[in-house]
């Protein structure tokens, strides 16, 4: 680096102290964060990584190798194709050798020289090169295939296993984090696939064809070769060794550069009210810099990597020639001059393969790093589901519980064997412990009951546990210690699968899915008629704003519905649930960013949708809450109080409090 | 267009730029230079057996290869700092200019894509750059020093090269034209496959909960089969180069050498000359391979570099008069005869014909409906956005005579979509005020409720606040970022559904400290509650971009229907409660 380099860097770290103090412990901060949770979001490598990752690697590329078992016959004929290829090409780099010395040396000097001896090794040459370039051709297509075959694989399996990961790897990860797989981590593994392995059996091949050429013109001479290979080696090893450490380093910058981005950019509204536009401009330029110091640092290194190994030949050439030459004049060895000059150009092809591969050894080290992530998601345990009662339609006949073939309205458990029970909506938490980690429990002792139609109601402060009970038996999360049943059923007994399906949810945070408003609705029930995701936007009252939207119903949604206002996101949410049509309801704060005028209307619906139905609702307004069966008051994951309304604002508690708090 | 926003940011970094295809010509010329000497060292040397050549000529090459190490070490030095700075440039002048937008810039980008444009976007360009000034520059002068000296050496072996350029070429180039629209759509594709990884990632609670597993699997492995098959037939296509490439090296070689033959039977051509020659034609072939594939990269880069020059070329639409009044005299508000529209003129009205005055020091309220306008309404004090029509006046004089940043200051708004950012909980309450004491600090805290959690907190002040303050509660967020606009001593402060989290009597601590500690500063809160604003002065009801009727809290009662009807529907179910 340059001096000039060393002095802007010298001088940011002494004027700036205070932004590197904040950047540590932020870093520290997240750095603690990632203990607790064990494997935490990506951060960059360091030494113990890199060491890691040799004693890794092994388990990784046998994994990886299993990748190619589908295209094992593919990469049979890849191999066949580039080891002709290779043969090809060093018959080709030896051609030119035979040539002068077969063909044309013979010719000079003669009066009437005869071509047909030159043309016949001409056109056999062009033969063997034809062949070279149709292997290669054939190989090089095959290839296409596998790696777009294998990175189109990884990436359907890593999805699919992903939608099978509990709910809990997702609170773990950062999106961004596991999004980078999808991305970085595939795209350097398919560079890999199809481009450095290629060029490695390549590689291997032709300096394993050179090494005997070269051993069968001059043994000495190829000694000689080797040995002065040893240091060029070695320069290449500890200059890309230079880079990969400034790699890392770039990588760690680019991670707090674009973590720094993202967060202020996804605030800028704030930036822009209070002004703070200078101050964000400074810290940012304190990171781009120390972000372009080292991308610079690690770029520069590999930049010249090439012309090192490049240059550093024509020494090993030089050597080779003297030493040769001397031989050859000393008669040493048997060596002629021809063989001398064969042997240059041989030591030429040598040096090309070694040098690809010593290039190509970051990127490898790149994508082994990126496919141990990648098979780290995979190894993911997925949801557990031991449950074998599944969800049947059923009717009665002669009032005999049966199953139906078609949707009847009413909904039996199946058991395994064959008996059924009828969908009632009872659900009982009996004693329920839970904790996201087994050693921080955060409800404790939670018993409750919903009778067939009945209506829950949790109340009490953020982080009270409201919300983590919906999830217990939904089965998000699964208990630790206690039971909960579902129509006499234990919940772990029914397939996931389909205690959900029974369950309609309204989630606290709304997510909506890019397509149309219609497709949007219907993904409650993916086989719903334009008539029912009518129906269930009318009882959501959704119909009239979306009748309002440029397009109806068959208005685009996109980036989570963001161009629809907080509101109008909420009452899709619910007609997305209506259109569900479950027998138990869960609704977590549905109707919070909705005015109270609007809520009016939609409780009409809402009251349609709970109906008949056992429905578990969370809300701060009282309204919401207040004709609910039971109402349970919720305080650090205990149920303080319950009851229903009346029977609470007798018992003077925390919910007489709640509720006069507001009216005093 | 492009290139001329982009040249903008060499700047510092302009003499490495101009360097590296200096070095750059050193190494090419050297490396050229090399191949002859090696045919010298061959022809004069070797096939004599002569030493005291082999040393000189051998000393020659390595001094050499010494000159064209030098040159490669200085260009692939200074081409990573060129271009490494260049894209610190770019994202810095990007960066630099989103700090100018206004909200309407914004939203016009969202968020999402600026990020994707400030990062993925950049190092995209920052590799393509070193693509061109490296690559690009090498890869002709390569092919023109190798033609030179192949003409020096045999002008009619040279010809036959000569000659296969334009074919080669030709192969190329209807080999990119196939493919490139391919790999355009490919990359869109892409940007659905992320979509849908993203959605998901999202709504992971709402796929599980409605057991849609499938469904989504069966979504991505339709966009996932899409990509692979068009990725295969682009990746197809080119394979077409290295055949058509190896072609004409060895058709050239090959006619190269027949025709050498002859002429070194005939005694004009010497076998080294011959090697030189093949040597040569390899290079011809190959950078001319080269050239086609950083073209193809540059023009993939293109869109990136589109994508830059939107936000670069974007002008903020909102701008600093030079010499604008800093001062705010008084914290009156007036609407005249105000409209608004997200879209311009002619788009879809958000507010229409507003006239509103509110006096300096009163406190007043706004209700009404999902969409009805209120916090366009407030977001135009502050100059959020530009009114469509009509002026918005804050302490009698028109927003748009005030300096943006006296205004903002005088006019602190608590955004209902609200951040914090992680750091301290006093770094993030200094954005109120740089320069705000301990003791300021707890002030604003202490009015805004937000004192009592804090020093409950295990490092009080220093109590470290995740991104985007998920490590504290809804409630304790929006207090925190209440406490924040305090401390900008605001003549004006408006609240946009600040304390929906906030539980009743908290919220109403907090207007009673209002009242108490800032009687003069004018205070427009949004709430959902009546609870939160039926104290106050006087109450604006909002319905679809108007305003109904604007009044006390026992006048809207009496003679506003909406009004009534919102109040009726709060008091019958009662409040609301949450956390304490």
């Amino acid at each position: 680096m340059s001096s000039k380099e060393k002095a802007t860097k010298g001088a940011e770290i002494n004027t700036d102290t205070e932004m590197k103090d904040k950047k540590a412990r932020r870093r520290r901060h997240r750095a603690a964060l990632q203990q607790e949770d064990g494997p935490g979001p990506r951060r960059p490598l360091n030494a113990q990584d890199l060491k890691n990752l040799g004693e890794n690697s092994k388990k990784t590329i046998k994994r990886l190798l299993a990748l190619f078992r589908p295209y094992r016959w593919h990469m049979a004929a890849v191999f066949i194709g580039i080891t002709i290829s290779a043969l090809a090409s060093i018959k080709g780099s030896m051609f030119t050798k035979t040539l002068i010395d077969d063909y044309i040396e013979p010719l000079t000097g003669q009066s009437s020289p005869e071509f047909s001896g030159l043309l016949k090794a001409i056109v056999a040459m062009a033969l063997v090169y034809l062949a070279g370039t149709l292997f290669t051709f054939a190989s090089n297509r095959i290839m296409v295939t596998v790696s777009q075959g294998i990175q189109k694989n990884v990436r359907d399996d890593l999805f699919d296993h992903m939608q099978t990961l509990p709910i809990g790897y997702f609170d773990r990860n950062a999106y961004g984090d596991i999004m980078s797989r999808y991305t970085n981590d595939i795209d350097t593994l398919e560079m890999m696939i199809s481009q450095s392995i290629p060029n490695m059996i390549n590689s291997a091949i032709t300096i394993t064809g050179v090494l005997c050429a070269m051993l069968v013109v001059s043994p000495l001479l190829t000694l000689a070769t080797l040995l002065t290979m040893y240091p060029m080696l070695k320069i290449t090893a500890r200059v890309a060794g230079s880079s990969a450490k400034f790699f890392t380093l770039q990588q760690e910058a680019l991670g707090d550069t674009n973590g720094y981005i993202e967060e202020m950019i996804n605030g800028q509204k704030v930036v822009n009210v209070f002004c703070h536009e200078e101050q964000s401009k400074k810290e940012f330029d304190e990171l781009n810099e120390e972000l372009r110091f080292n991308s610079s640092a690690a770029n520069q290194f590999t930049n010249v990597i090439g012309p090192i190994n490049n240059n550093l030949g024509y020494f090993q050439y030089v050597l080779l020639a003297v030493i040769g030459g001397m031989m050859a004049i000393g008669g040493v060895g048997g060596m002629t001059l021809g063989g001398i000059a064969s042997f240059l150009q041989l030591s030429k092809s040598f040096n090309m393969p070694v040098n690809q591969v010593s290039q190509q050894l970051n990127s490898i080290v790149m994508a082994l790093a990126g496919a141990e992530r990648i098979f780290a998601m995979m190894d993911e345990k997925s949801e557990e589901d031991e449950g074998k009662v599944t969800l049947v339609n059923a009717r009665y006949v002669d009032g005999a519980l049966t199953e139906a073939p078609d949707y009847t309205g009413s909904w039996a458990w199946k058991k395994p064997t064959g008996e059924l029970t009828e969908v009632r909506g009872d659900v009982r938490l009996k004693d329920v412990d839970f904790g996201y980690t087994p050693d921080k429990i955060v409800l404790h002792d939670v018993s409750l009951f919903a009778k067939p139609g009945q209506k829950i109601a949790f109340v009490g402060a953020t982080g009270a546990g409201k919300t983590t009970i919906t999830n217990l038996i939904n089965r998000f999360y699964d208990i630790q210690k206690g039971e909960i049943t579902y129509d006499g059923i234990n919940v772990k007994d029914i397939k996931k699968a389909d205690l959900r399906h029974s369950l309609g949810m309204v989630l606290q945070e709304v997510n909506l899915f890019t397509g149309t408003v219609r497709e949007n609705i219907r993904y409650g029930k993916l086989d719903a008629t334009d008539e029912e995701v009518e129906a269930a936007a009318r009882l959501a009252n959704a119909h009239d704003f979306i009748m309002r939207l440029p397009k109806g119903y068959d208005t685009m949604l996109e980036g989570d519905g963001s161009g629809l206002s907080q509101g109008q996101r909420q009452l899709l949410s619910i007609a997305r649930a209506a259109c569900e049509n479950a027998p138990v309801m869960i609704l977590d704060e549905a109707t919070s960013s909705i005015d109270t005028r609007t809520e009016a209307i939609v409780q009409n619906g809402m009251d349609k949708l709970m109906a008949n139905r056992t429905v578990f609702v969370i809300a701060h307004r009282l309204s919401t809450v207040q004709n609910a069966n039971a109402i349970m008051v919720l305080d650090q994951g205990r149920i303080i109080e319950r009851g229903d309304h009346d029977e609470l604002m007798a018992q003077k508690g925390k919910y007489y409090t709640l509720y006069t708090g507001m009216l005093a | 267009m492009i290139v001329k926003t982009l040249s903008k940011c060499m700047r510092e970094y302009k003499r490495e730029s101009i360097l590296t295809p200096v070095y750059m010509a050193g190494e090419v010329f050297m490396e050229v230079a090399i191949t002859y000497v090696l045919s010298l060292l061959i022809d004069r040397g070797i096939t004599p057996g002569n030493m005291g050549e082999i040393l000189r000529i051998g000393g020659l090459l390595i001094l050499c290869a010494l000159v064209s190490l030098a040159f490669g070490v200085l260009s692939g030095r200074s081409a990573a700092i060129a271009s490494t700075g260049f894209a610190k440039n770019i994202r810095q002048d990007m960066y630099y200019n989103i700090q100018t937008f206004s909200f309407a810039n914004i939203d016009k980008f969202s968020t999402a894509s600026l990020i994707t444009r400030l990062t993925t976007d950049v190092t995209r360009m920052q590799q393509a750059y070193m693509m061109l000034i490296r690559i690009a520059i090498r890869s002709p002068l390569m092919l023109i020093f190798s033609l030179i000296m192949s003409f020096r050496i045999n002008a009619r072996i040279a010809t036959v090269f000569l000659c296969a350029v334009p074919v080669l070429g030709l192969g190329i180039y209807i080999m990119m034209s196939k493919a490139h629209p391919i790999y355009e759509r490919v990359f869109k594709t892409y940007d659905r496959l992320n979509r849908v990884v993203q959605e998901n990632l999202r709504g992971i609670r709402v796929v599980k909960a409605f057991v849609r597993e499938d469904h989504e699997m069966e979504k991505f492995g339709k966009v996932s089969d899409t990509i692979y098959r068009d990725f295969s037939r682009a990746e197809k296509i080119t394979t077409f180069g290295s055949p058509l490439m190896q072609t004409a090296v060895y058709t050239c070689i090959l006619l190269a050498s027949w025709l050498g033959a002859h002429m070194i039977a005939a005694g004009s051509m010497t076998t080294g000359q011959l090697m030189s020659v093949l040597t040569y034609a390899m290079s011809i072939l190959t950078s001319l391979m080269m050239l086609s594939m950083v073209l193809m990269m540059l023009i993939i880069s293109r869109a990136s570099a589109e994508r830059i020059c939107e936000v670069l070329n974007q002008k903020a639409d909102i701008i600093n008069e030079p010499g604008a009044e800093t001062k705010i005299p008084d914290g009156s508000v007036d609407f005249d005869g105000v409209s608004f529209s997200y879209g311009g003129k002619g788009g879809r009205s958000c507010l229409e014909n507003i006239d509103l005055h509110i006096k300096s020091g009163e406190t007043v309220g706004i209700i009404g409906g999902t969409g009805s306008g209120k916090s366009t309404l407030v977001q135009l004090i502050p100059r959020l956005y530009d009114t469509t029509e009509g002026c918005v006046r804050v302490g009698g004089r028109d927003v748009r005579e005030y300096d943006i940043e006296a205004l903002r200051n005088a006019v602190s708004m608590v955004l209902q979509k609200n951040e914090l950012f992680s750091g301290t909980v006093a770094e993030n309450l200094r954005w109120g005020n740089e320069n705000a004491t301990m003791e300021e600090m707890r002030h604003a805290a202490k009015v805004a409720q937000a004192d009592g959690f804090i020093t409950a907190m295990p490092e009080g002040y220093d109590s470290y606040i995740e991104q985007g303050g998920s490590n504290v509660s809804g409630g304790q967020k929006q207090r925190l970022c209440i406490a924040r606009a305090l401390l900008k001593n605001p003549r004006i402060l408006i609240l946009d559904d600040s304390t929906s989290a906030v539980d009743t009597a908290t919220d109403r601590a907090i207007r009673d400290a209002f009242r108490s500690e800032m009687p003069d500063v004018t205070k427009i809160i949004i709430a959902q509650r009546i609870s939160s604003v039926q104290d106050a002065d006087r109450i604006i009801v909002m319905d679809n971009g108007h305003i109904t009727d604007f009044g006390t809290h026992d006048e809207l009662l009496e003679r506003c229907c909406i009004y009534r009807e919102v109040y009726e529907s709060q008091q019958k179910g009662g409040g609301d409660f949450d956390e304490q």
